[in-house]
């Protein structure tokens, strides 16, 4: 057996490390926000927002059709998975006890873990091959695919927190399983599903690469669902690995953009739950 | 008992069918990559087409080993990495460290969570990767370069860059399943060990680590099929060399940065049908490490009441 000392000191070196593992995963953190805030900043501007790609060497030129174009590629998904997975969720809630529900759980778990280039392929799989053009379509559909397992998932968990009293006292006045389940359970977890909902649509604003082969890209404005659409994420691929440093510039500058409207909807979602948090106190 | 009205029937029926709709999701995507990928499987053979190593499009030759090889060496390379950290994480902000930081630490690691990978690629193309290449390799090269694994030109972009990005991205993942695992552990084994005179260490290496382990792992197995699948940050700073290296040091490739890169300009059909059936073997790897995830996790936290807090 060791001397009291040396325990004492074998806990503090211990403690010391896992300070160290706290400090490696923050470091990074701090790095990439500081560059992307300080490198970004430099080509903010209203034009950045609101005009098109400039060519190389010419100033000014901005990422507005990479906004318009995430803004529409993220509608178009949001329109397809929010019925589905909310659905979804609300399935595993109320009828997920038996052996189908632990099936469809499953898989949600599965699905919510395959890469997302690879739900690329298969949007261009459906979409594009059978179109033969790239298209929002393609794009929105790829993120659908992405957005839906983590709505199933959160929507069943919202769902299930609320009180079987409030189920049971609704079914009691003589109202309806299906209006008990619309207006009574699903109002009572709107809160927590809007936040799902901000966060899966946060989460498909950044993606990129489903969106390679899928809606492409595109030097001008476009909000047609079946033609090829620039968006923020392949902006800033495309500015990144250019061989130019003004659009290097851009890229950071995009990356700030992308980063605030991450930010934000991940800022909306946490003002949202913890307002329904403090409520439900 | 009153038969159930129209409406609760139709409710239920609908409900079902989006329910379905998941398992429906899930066979399109089996049966577009099985469609797409069929061809290349029909003329290049699973095999010659799983330990080929030549890929060289212009002339229908498509070997994947060294995509195959650069998605192992670089996943490998970040869970070695991400790991240690996560877990040390995880204990700092479940067991060790003090009460006033724990928060604003799970609040950054919630914010790295978020942070989309293209702009991972950016910081790693234009920050990280300069840096390995002035300073952290060749200090690697003078330490350990006796090693093959440290040899070679330090040019930054390669299998090294990109297994210390995905170690970054993955650490979130890791780091909360491990906090999840680490609140299963019954509170009165670890009072026991305190009330016995263990130091806290020790408490948390006799009673809390033993009964996590295999919730660890199964932490670490999903942050590793998110590693074998993300794209655009080892897409940007692996050097895209269609080679196999055994040096850290040397530019690769990866399964998903090849269909990244290749698969919009594909030159025939041949080629896309090889890249699908990248895809499909992508999808085949992360299904089933996923799958075995779950299992373990589930086997942990099963029987077992949560602790509150």
């Amino acid at each position: 057996m060791s001397s009291l000392k040396w325990r004492k000191f074998v806990n503090a070196f211990w403690t010391a490390m896992s300070g160290a593992g706290v400090v490696l995963a923050i470091l990074p953190l701090a790095s990439l926000l500081w560059l992307v805030v300080a490198q970004g900043a430099a080509g903010l501007s209203w034009s950045f927002f609101t005009s098109l790609p400039a060519p190389v060497g010419e100033p000014g030129g901005g990422v507005g059709n990479g906004i318009a174009g995430t803004l529409l590629l993220v509608a178009i998904a949001s329109v397809i998975a929010l019925p589905v997975g909310i659905g979804a969720g609300v399935f595993l809630a109320e009828q997920g006890n038996g052996r189908a529900g632990a099936a469809v759980r499953f898989v949600t778990e599965v699905l919510s873990g395959v890469p997302s280039i690879v739900i690329g392929i298969v949007a261009y799989g459906l979409v594009v091959d059978r179109m033969k053009r790239f298209s929002a379509l393609a794009g929105g559909l790829a993120l659908a695919f992405i957005m839906v397992p983590t709505l199933a998932r959160s929507t069943e968990e919202f769902v299930r927190l609320v009180p079987g009293a409030l189920r049971e006292a609704s079914l009691a006045l003589g109202v309806p399983k299906w209006k008990t389940s619309l207006l009574v359970i699903l109002r009572t977890a709107a809160g927590g599903i809007i936040t799902a909902v901000l966060l899966a649509v946060a989460r498909a604003a950044g993606e990129t690469a489903p969106l390679l082969f899928t809606s492409l890209n595109n030097q001008y404005w476009n909000l047609r669902p079946d033609q090829p659409t620039a968006s923020l994420t392949v902006q800033i691929f495309n500015y990144a690995i250019s061989p130019y440093e003004d659009w290097h510039a851009k890229a950071w500058t995009a990356a700030l953009v992308l980063l605030l409207l991450v930010g934000l909807l991940n800022l909306l979602a946490r003002v949202l739950s913890r307002n329904r948090m403090e409520v439900a106190r | 008992m009153r038969p159930s009205p129209a409406g609760d029937r139709a409710w239920a029926a609908g409900v079902a069918v989006l329910g379905g709709s998941i398992l429906v999701v899930a066979g399109l995507i089996l049966l577009e990559l099985g469609g797409e990928s069929v061809l290349a499987w029909r003329r290049l053979g699973l095999l010659r087409f799983l330990v080929g190593t030549d890929w060289d499009p212009v002339q229908d030759k498509f070997g994947a080993l060294p995509f195959v090889y650069g998605t192992l060496v670089t996943s490998a390379v970040a869970i070695l990495a991400a790991v240690p950290v996560s877990v040390g994480l995880a204990l700092f902000l479940s067991e060790m460290g003090p009460k006033q930081l724990r928060r604003p630490v799970a609040f950054a690691i919630e914010v790295l969570a978020a942070i989309p990978s293209v702009i991972f690629g950016l910081w790693g193309l234009f920050v990280m990767v300069p840096w390995l290449r002035s300073t952290v390799e060749p200090a690697l090269q003078r330490t350990l370069g006796f090693l093959p694994l440290f040899r070679g030109p330090t040019i930054g972009l390669g299998y090294l860059a990109a297994g210390l990005i995905l170690a970054i991205m993955i650490l979130p993942t890791i780091a909360s399943v491990t906090i999840e695992v680490l609140k299963t552990v019954p509170l009165p084994l670890k009072e026991g060990a305190l009330a016995l005179g263990a130091t806290r260490w020790e408490a948390i290496r006799m009673t809390v680590l033993p009964y996590a382990r295999p919730g660890i792992v199964g932490a670490a197995l999903l942050g590793l099929g998110r590693a074998l699948g993300e794209t655009m940050a080892v897409t940007m700073v692996i050097g895209n060399s269609p080679d196999i290296h055994a040096s850290l040091f040397a530019p690769g490739y990866s399964l998903p940065a090849v269909i990244a890169n290749e698969f919009a300009e594909a030159t025939g059909d041949l080629h896309v049908s090889a890249l699908a059936a990248l895809g499909l073997v992508l999808f085949g790897i992360t299904v089933l490490l996923n799958a075995f995830a779950q299992l373990l996790l589930k086997t942990v936290s099963r029987g077992f009441q949560r602790r509150p807090g």
